[in-house]
């Protein structure tokens, strides 16, 4: 990391009046990505809470052009966009494509694969609250393992691992892939900043809390989306021409029992379900860790 | 037709004045002119048997600079369609091309298309929907668009396909609603026709550039498509049918502008041939239209008051004009390449609720003919006609042809 002061850049473009939840993640989120995207930036938003939060019409509540688009559809709408403004001259407008895991780990994953086999010059964040949180709580393949949704119940939780969209959208061999936390404003506005200068497919996974559907405190967010980060649960880092690794913030190795205990979804797991989950952020990390060292390994030949 | 009616056809198709090239071409490659001389900015398409060489066309012509347009290839029909209302959001001249499945597959972003008011024009091949699986020529897979808001027409001749993607542009970007533009499977898309492409300018002067009065535009920066509660949503559907309303009565009129300076007509959202005098008359659409005109000629010279009726647009379906012209005749018969499972041909239901207003309720026989691409024969249509002679009572479902 570098020891620079970084300014978080004071241009505000989401304004208040936004219908989200209280302590949501997607909303945190969507500011910081405006902030360094600035004001030529074009947003496609399918079906997901931003849906909703962005506000009805005809009122938005975000100071640059939205464009709802159905559901599976965010990357190739996002797509069509920018081929229009290119064709119109306007190549130095971003396009942002905003969906939530259900849009893009889902329903969406066609249209993201396409995109980004193609390598279209789009920004695809996806901003993962981990569940159909929209439609109230049911799982999605981003739930991760023993979580409770409503089609998950407790007697019957989640039985398999969330779906690796970080590595599926590596195997497109596109440009910039990273994660990001609402909990680290200038390492997401930074990887947004870096996304924007770069030609081709840009994706970004970002946990965003969700108070109703984590069962967790409103003013907790920002401090469970840190230890996210800090037991490996959710690692930041991010990933250059599909195999320079870099570790955006070194995890404190916070036991994932930390995380899991603010978040009632998790409240029905046995110490054994937890040790579980622990093995299972340590394999994750150690694996990452062997990403980074081949990535060096690269580099240096 | 006599001679001299082909030659006089001829010359109205093929005005050296404002044709710049005579081509044989197939319909499909028809389409793909078309577009190009519609000076469409963003094409995106996925392949699809018939619909395969309009792509592979386009797809040269962008390659080649002759054709100055992005070609997104996606991965999906559904994509495509996706891609498309994405580029026009931003005002930008888009077109795709599909048929039957990827058609089905676009449902959703057909609606989509329609509610966001983005003038996309799109080719179709009527092709058959499986299971099980068959290419040819069926018209259910637009037909089951129909509550789309798509306004939907349906040729007779390549030569009708490339003049009326070009209209539909002009009608598109008037009245803010897609529109479709449908040519039989293999009877147009894999047919060579002579057909004269329009010279640019012409077409220039008759197709202005695209500037919608609203857009994605970072200087007037809104939400697009965002919820719509009850208290809006209605009127927002009112709308739409208010421009449907407007296209009906629009159509005629870019047809007459599209012959002052292209120098054809295709006619309005009907077509009537020898129809003034007739007592008898075959409604159809599509290519079954051009078989219908030879029998018609056949069967009158022998002396029977026959008349043909071609459906050019079935949203926003004709009323009207039906009902001024079937209101005077005796016996009626509608032949679908298409069927509504549980009812009968699609164009027949429409006809026939169509007249339910008429003080002259005629009678009206539906046929059902060459589904799956099964040929439609001038002998096909001579049965159909003296089973109407015939019939005493309407029939709504008449089967032809079925091999039980």
């Amino acid at each position: 990391m570098s020891q620079m002061k970084f300014e978080i850049p004071e241009i505000e473009l989401m304004k208040s009046g936004h219908v989200a939840c209280p302590g949501c993640g997607a909303s945190m989120a969507m500011r910081y990505a405006l902030k360094a995207l600035g004001p030529k930036t074009m947003v496609v938003i399918p079906a997901c809470c931003w849906a909703i939060i962005d506000g009805p019409n005809p009122c938005s509540v975000n100071g640059v052009p939205v464009f709802h688009c159905a559901f599976e559809t965010a990357a190739i709408t996002a797509t069509g966009i920018k081929a229009g403004l290119k064709r119109q001259g306007k190549d130095d407008i971003s396009v942002l494509a905003w969906a939530g895991d259900g849009g893009t780990f889902d329903i969406g994953l066609q249209a993201i694969s396409g995109a980004a086999e193609r390598n279209e010059d789009i920004i695809y964040v996806c901003y993962d609250n981990e569940a159909y949180m929209n439609t109230g709580i049911q799982r999605s393949s981003a739930t991760p393992w023993g979580a409770w949704t409503t089609t998950t119940p407790v007697k019957n939780p989640k039985e398999r691992p969330k779906k690796d969209i970080v590595d599926i959208l590596l195997a497109h061999h596109i440009p910039y892939v990273a994660t990001a936390s609402v909990a680290y404003p200038d390492d997401f506005i930074r990887k947004m900043q870096k996304a924007k200068s770069i030609r081709g497919m840009k994706f970004i996974h970002v946990l965003s809390p969700c108070p109703p559907g984590w069962k967790s405190q409103a003013e907790e967010s920002v401090h469970i989306s840190r230890l996210a980060v800090h037991s490996n649960v959710f690692p930041l880092y991010e990933v250059d021409d599909g195999y320079r690794y870099t570790i955006s913030i070194q995890p404190k190795k916070v036991p994932v029992r930390d995380y899991l205990k603010y978040q009632g979804r998790f409240k029905h797991l046995s110490e054994e379900q937890i040790e579980l989950i622990q093995q299972a952020a340590d394999r994750k990390w150690d694996i990452l860790m062997k990403k980074v060292e081949m990535g060096e390994l690269f580099m240096q030949n | 037709m006599a001679d001299s009616l082909i030659a006089e056809g001829l010359e109205k198709y093929f005005n050296p004045e404002t044709t710049a090239e005579v081509k044989a071409i197939e319909g499909t490659h028809a389409a793909s002119y078309a577009a190009k001389l519609a000076r469409v900015k963003v094409v995106s398409a996925y392949p699809i048997t018939p619909q395969t060489t309009i792509v592979e066309k386009l797809s040269e012509m962008c390659a080649s600079g002759e054709m100055e347009a992005e070609f997104i290839k996606v991965e999906s029909e559904h994509s495509a369609m996706a891609c498309v209302i994405g580029a026009e959001s931003t005002g930008t001249r888009s077109f795709t091309a599909t048929s039957s499945q990827g058609l089905a597959l676009m449902h959703e972003e057909l609606h989509w298309a329609t509610g966001a008011r983005l003038p996309v024009v799109m080719a179709n091949v009527n092709r058959a929907l499986g299971a099980p699986w068959n290419i040819w020529a069926d018209q259910t897979d637009s037909l089951a668009q129909r509550d789309t808001g798509w306004i939907q027409c349906y040729a007779e001749s390549n030569q009708e396909v490339l003049d009326m993607i070009i209209q539909a542009y002009r009608l598109a970007e008037i009245v803010m609603l897609p529109v479709m533009v449908n040519m039989d499977a293999f009877f147009l898309s894999h047919t060579t026709e002579p057909v004269a492409l329009p010279k640019q300018e012409l077409v220039d002067q008759f197709l202005p550039e695209y500037n919608p009065k609203y857009k994605m535009d970072i200087n007037d920066p809104h939400a697009f498509g965002g919820l719509a509660k009850p208290d809006t949503y209605m009127e927002l559907r009112y709308n739409i049918q208010k421009s449907m309303e407007d296209a009906h009565r629009l159509i005629p009129e870019v047809a007459d502008e599209f012959e002052k300076v292209i120098g054809r007509n295709h006619g309005g959202l009907i077509e009537e041939y020898q129809t003034k005098d007739a007592e008898y008359l075959i409604v159809t659409s599509g290519t079954i239209t051009g078989t219908s005109r030879i029998v018609v000629d056949q069967l009158r010279a022998q002396g029977l008051k026959l008349g043909l009726l071609k459906i050019r647009f079935f949203r926003p379906f004709p009323v009207k004009e039906v009902q001024s012209v079937l209101g005077k005749i005796k016996k009626i018969a509608v032949i679908d390449r298409n069927l509504s499972f549980g009812r009968c041909g699609i164009f027949f239901s429409e006809l026939q609720a169509a007249l339910y207003n008429c003080e002259c309720r005629p009678l009206l026989n539906g046929y059902v003919a060459g589904l799956g691409g099964r040929d439609v024969t001038p002998k096909t249509i001579e049965k159909i006609v003296n089973h109407l002679i015939a019939s005493e009572k309407g029939e709504d479902l008449i089967w032809m042809e079925l091999n039980i």
